[in-house]
């Protein structure tokens, strides 16, 4: 039968890979499609080479997308997507060490990105390597209002492309562990008093999973809209494994309810979750590797 | 145009047969790593395949294990899924109308907690005829009650496998697992039995430690490995099956290209499954389908049932 096929393994190279900051590169990659299909909240999977180590894609949040100017040779625009990582683990590590030209495959847009709500202040709430999908939702609500980005980490390393949402026009806010960058505590202190002022806020969360359950208690004894972006452990993306699954709101022994990180998220309304089951995955790098 | 002309137009043929049922190529996915098909729509029409095998099914819907349930390993992966899955009524209601608008042959995996619970799906399953035929799983690693407990004792599948049978309307391939010291003693348990055909193997018992949390990396501690590492194994293991009966024999285990299939196929397998290549790849088997068709021309096969058993293992 015929059928519109909706996705393919895009065999494509690299245009750019850079280090920011220790530790954290952001890749641009070409990505013919990318720039109308994907969505705020979105991720893609990605390999680096067509051999068996590592074996496993990674998924990584789409960071931004664009289109890169026709060149001096009359040939057309051509469309790139951006992600940011950590360096984690074996894919990460090979990664690091890709140039432009090098060849990489990806799958995506995948799953469920941020649903855009009509509220009088947006407010975004980003852990370290968790801003990464926050950025494109950032564009889309600053044409909306007033957006407040509120960015926390352990030390300044940890601190991202907040230049880059003030040039969208986005309020931002740093805070770090050790104060090294912005304000000394956590983000979670500055997301209490922001709410104090905007209780009609709107909150978008991406990070390590204690921040994300801090951030649920404060925005559901306030009565405050929640939504978060997870990272989970996958294999493939695309809802077939089931190694990425969370426990829905709804789940019980007897009636589980076991939600698809990559299909039904990664972002999910905080009340679509059973939060105390929530698990930690080992390390966030932006993808769910890790360490060798 | 005469006859080899006409063969050169049409392309080598890829058809197989596995106890009645006909299938246009011999590949087709490894249950639990295809979802229930539509998953992978997105990515190539399903009528491209041999057949489509579902995630197992059992009578209830079953919640599976907690995470982490996966962890990558050296070319391969770990996984402790558990069986998660919608139960039979909401595949039927769910699943099935988007199954039913292609042509190739859906083959349900199935498997219970207990022995009634078998026999009951078998009883289901016989009443569907969009059912082409059934793959009864006794050979999960990673839940406690059924799955691999009847696929470890000669007795206890020869038990499962008469029973189904004796439901089952459809053809019933058993699913065998390695962990055995000698799978043909399980082989020739199912076949007198009554299973039509053999797939084999599932995933080997295996385990990963965090070394740094000193925690094993799956929260069910073990899982089952899959991927490129099991693959000789695997070939080890068809290999001596297809000598021990004469049921078709299904070779699966670590298939990543079509050169991997064709190991199994001359090994004597009738047909591949294909398991963690779809996770790494989601075009893997129509890849691997475009390859046996230009293995056949490169060697002038004009039918993949001349390289079925070819093995030479003399001179």
């Amino acid at each position: 039968m015929e059928q519109d096929l909706l996705m393919t393994n895009l065999k494509t190279t690299i245009l750019s890979n850079q280090e920011v900051a220790p530790g954290y590169f952001r890749m641009r990659i070409l990505a013919p499609g990318f720039v109308t299909s994907a969505r705020p909240g979105q991720f893609l999977m990605l390999r680096v080479l067509d051999g068996m180590e590592p074996l496993l894609r990674r998924p990584f949040g789409i960071f931004r997308t664009g289109w890169l100017p026709a060149d001096c040779q009359g040939l057309p625009p051509k469309e790139y997507v951006e992600i940011l990582y950590k360096v984690v683990g074996s894919g990460t590590t090979l990664m690091k060490d890709l140039h432009q030209g090098d060849g990489v495959e990806i799958l995506g847009p995948l799953g469920k990105g941020f649903e855009l709500l009509d509220a009088p202040e947006q407010i975004l709430v980003g852990g370290g390597i968790g801003l990464v999908p926050l950025f494109m939702l950032a564009a889309q609500l600053v044409k909306r209002g007033r957006v407040r980005l509120l960015m926390g980490g352990r030390c300044r390393d940890d601190i991202l492309a907040v230049t880059e949402f003030e040039r969208l026009g986005v309020e931002t806010y740093v805070s770090t562990d050790d104060g090294s960058l912005g304000e000394a505590g956590l983000v979670t202190e500055v997301l209490v008093r922001q709410l104090e002022r905007l209780p009609q806020a709107a909150v978008y969360a991406c990070g390590p999973t204690a921040m994300l359950r801090a951030v649920h208690g404060i925005c559901a004894a306030r009565d405050v809209p929640l939504q978060v972006s997870l990272e989970a452990y996958m294999a493939c993306g695309v809802g077939a494994c089931l190694g990425c699954v969370v426990a829905g709101a709804e789940h019980t022994e007897q009636n589980p309810q076991y939600l698809c990180t990559c299909k039904e998220g990664p972002v999910f309304r905080a009340g679509q979750l059973l939060w105390h089951k929530l698990e930690e995955p080992r390390d966030v790098c932006g993808c769910n590797e890790e360490e060798p | 145009m005469n006859r080899a002309q006409q063969t050169r137009a049409a392309g080598p043929s890829l058809a197989v047969e596995i106890a009645g049922l006909h299938l246009k190529n011999p590949v087709m996915p490894a249950s639990g790593t295809f979802g229930y098909g539509e998953e992978y729509a997105p990515f190539f029409n399903l009528d491209e395949l041999g057949a489509i095998i579902t995630k197992g099914l059992s009578l209830r819907p079953k919640a599976g294990n907690p995470t982490p349930r996966i962890a990558e390993t050296t070319s391969g992966m770990l996984n402790a899924i558990g069986l998660q899955n919608v139960g039979i009524d909401a595949f039927m209601r769910d699943k099935m109308p988007f199954l039913r608008q292609f042509h190739t042959p859906v083959i349900v995996n199935f498997f219970g907690n207990t022995l009634d619970e078998y026999g009951e799906m078998a009883r289901r399953l016989a009443d569907l005829p969009e059912v082409a035929a059934a793959e009864l799983n006794i050979s999960c690693p990673n839940v406690k009650a059924g799955g691999i407990v009847f696929g470890t004792d000669p007795g206890a599948a020869a038990e499962v496998v008469a029973l189904v049978r004796r439901h089952l309307r459809q053809p019933l391939i058993v699913k065998l697992t390695p962990n055995v010291t000698d799978i043909t003693v399980m082989a020739r348990a199912v076949e007198e039995a009554g299973a039509d055909a053999i797939s084999c193997i599932n995933t080997l018992t295996g385990m990963a430690v965090d070394i740094r949390t000193r925690r094993p990396r799956l929260a069910n501690l073990t899982g089952g490995l899959s991927g490129p590492a099991i693959r000789p194994l695997a070939v080890r293991m068809v290999y001596q099956v297809v000598r021990t009966v004469k049921v078709p024999v299904i070779g699966v285990g670590g298939i990543m290209r079509a050169e991997d299939a064709l190991e199994f196929l001359i090994a004597g397998a009738r047909a591949v499954q294909v398991g963690t290549a779809n996770f790494v790849d989601p075009g893997a088997m129509p890849a691997i389908i475009a390859g046996l068709e230009k293995y056949c021309r490169e060697q002038g096969v004009t039918d993949i049932n001349q390289v079925i058993g070819s093995l030479k293992t003399e001179g």
